[in-house]
């Protein structure tokens, strides 16, 4: 079919094209910029040289970043955490959403449960009592604190309950006939079935456990003991340049430009997002919408 | 299989709660929750009686809903006009890049932020000036730092936000645009009598459920963003909880705001819900 457009079309077309294009621009040239003066040479920076494109190319940011042990660090403790994390909530996300994805006539008190724990997210002690609770069991430098306090994401918990519902219950019913119990029904078939939605959750726990560092800030009183968002928060945010006292690190600091340094570690510290990120996007508009839009 | 997770909301969700019995205490470390003086509402009058105490509630007020009303329109008017873009390559990379800055954390956006806005070696602030306008201290002038917080929101959360709503839109029954166009419907008429009706519900959905977040302003991109030069129009209850609690070590003060405003969230977020339900049928599960 030949579409005729009016002029007021036309103009309309150009405008919109145009306005979308600014305000992706808007979104990604400040990571552009800050990903050029990583690699920007001091004296470039200094100069005020740098704008969207690396001037006098160099990767000394990088090396020395890459040498540095606190990074070095908490990026492994970073790792360990999302591993971690991701085990501890996918579990308690799959096995709390399904037996509360029941009706109220397989589950006694089903609403009940589910007020349990959909006030937890309404009302919270505060973050006082938080760290005092936390304190009192001993996990002050470790890292159960980072995960056991939010081992169950609630919000989570519901999206996965929304699905599990709205996957045909004759499926169940069949595999009970079969012979299956709950627990083989769950592993069988239900999870299986709910791929989609499990990936989103998990890549949105993945991507939550590495962005937190304010209880990484708050639980750990050693700064070793900080995951990689925590550190960078002292690092590159309040700017405490006091770990930069050894006179090997100064020699080479005096050739290097300290925003360079700082943009590389802001880098380095999202690269692993941006890493899932794509493989996020493929799934998330179905996986969230599917969960969280209703009849 | 419902115990494991009980068991663990009951110890770090429901345990916290129990603590909130320091905030009507003379709390003291050594001496533990049973052990401390018993002082009533005394910690509640003394927050009262602060100057600043008003201050941080109305600046997180002022902040919350200016993010509330642009975190309504913004994704909302980016959505429709990302409906009306045909070339499918465009609208996927758009999409792409706007919803990016949502999966960073604030201590990463700050990082940029703190380096772009900079006022003496900033991109935006060389653009200013190449532009001729006079450079401005975006993180640093109380006046400008509460637009700055609402726009940087913006700019962070806008993109993830149109999700909701191409999803609404993509609901719509086709068949209504089909009877449009034979009624001589251009583009724009479809999209003033069909699209912008067919998606009022979520925005209703969405700005009651949003009431329940006035006293929500933001702790991370605050935290993150702020210093004491702002603090007259930048500090915000969880900001001021965090700095006279851990920061002062008034544990009992402090848990008095805390509980002080969890409790008016909590009134907010049951009526915005209840309202959610009335308006729009919302069911949480």
């Amino acid at each position: 079919m030949v579409q005729h457009y009016s002029w007021s079309r036309k103009m309309f077309v150009v405008f919109n094209y145009s306005i979308l294009a600014i305000v992706s621009l808007i979104c990604i040239l400040p990571l552009v910029n800050v990903l050029a003066i990583s690699f920007s040479s001091a004296a470039a920076i200094e100069g005020g040289r740098v704008s969207l494109w690396p001037v006098e190319f160099t990767t000394r940011a990088y090396t020395f970043v890459a040498s540095k042990k606190e990074f070095l660090t908490s990026m492994g403790i970073s790792v360990q955490r999302v591993l971690l994390g991701v085990i501890v909530n996918m579990t308690l996300t799959i096995l709390t959403a399904y037996p509360l994805s029941k009706e109220a006539a397989q589950l006694k008190f089903r609403t009940g449960y589910a007020w349990v724990f959909v006030f937890t997210m309404l009302f919270t002690g505060g973050l006082i009592p938080t760290y005092m609770v936390i304190r009192e069991l001993g996990m002050i430098d470790s890292l159960w604190s980072l995960v056991l306090p939010g081992a169950v994401p609630v919000f989570n918990v519901i999206l996965m309950l929304n699905f599990f519902r709205n996957l045909p219950k004759e499926l169940s019913e069949s595999a009970f006939i079969d012979g299956a119990g709950h627990w083989k029904t769950l592993w069988k078939i239900i999870v299986p079935l709910s791929m989609p939605s499990i990936a989103t959750v998990m890549l949105f726990t993945i991507v939550g456990h590495w962005n937190e560092w304010f209880n990484g800030l708050i639980y750990m009183n050693d700064p070793i003991h900080y995951p990689l968002a925590s550190y960078l928060q002292t690092i590159v945010v309040k700017m405490d340049m006091t770990q930069l006292n050894d006179p090997t690190a100064l020699k080479f600091l005096s050739e290097l430009n300290d925003r360079a340094l700082r943009a590389a570690q802001i880098f380095l510290g999202m690269l692993p997002v941006l890493c899932v990120y794509p493989f996020l996007q493929r799934y998330f508009m179905s996986g969230i919408v599917l969960g969280s839009v209703k009849e | 299989m419902l115990l494991p997770g009980l068991i663990l909301v009951l110890l770090f969700c429901y345990g916290p709660m129990a603590g909130i019995l320091i905030a009507f205490q003379n709390y003291i470390p050594v001496k533990g929750i049973t052990g401390s003086e018993w002082v009533g509402l005394e910690h509640f009058r003394y927050v009262y009686s602060l100057p600043e105490t008003m201050t941080v509630f109305r600046n997180t007020v002022v902040i919350a809903s200016m993010k509330i009303v642009g975190g309504l329109f913004a994704p909302l008017i980016t959505a429709l006009l990302l409906n009306e873009i045909g070339k499918r390559l465009f609208k996927r990379s758009v999409q792409t890049i706007i919803y990016m800055p949502h999966f960073l954390s604030w201590v990463i956006m700050a990082g940029i932020l703190l380096d772009v806005l900079s006022p003496t070696t900033g991109i935006v602030n060389a653009f200013l000036d190449w532009l001729g306008i006079t450079k401005v201290f975006f993180l640093g002038n109380a006046d400008w730092f509460p637009y700055v917080l609402v726009g940087t929101d913006i700019l962070k959360e806008f993109g993830f936000g149109t999700i909701v709503y191409l999803a609404a839109i993509t609901g719509i029954n086709p068949a209504l645009y089909e009877a449009a166009v034979l009624d001589g419907a251009n583009r724009w008429k479809q999209t003033l009598h069909i699209t912008i009706p067919g998606i009022v519900p979520i925005i209703v959905l969405l700005l009651t459920l949003g009431l329940g977040n006035v006293l929500n302003a933001g702790f991370d991109q605050v935290f993150n963003l702020y210093s004491p030069s702002v603090y007259s129009t930048g500090d915000i209850l969880d900001t001021y909880v965090y700095r006279i609690g851990l920061g002062n070590g008034q544990y009992g003060v402090a848990t008095a705001v805390g509980l002080f405003k969890s409790v008016i969230s909590l009134v907010l977020i049951s009526v915005s819900y209840l309202l959610a339900y009335r308006l729009a049928n919302y069911r949480i599960f």
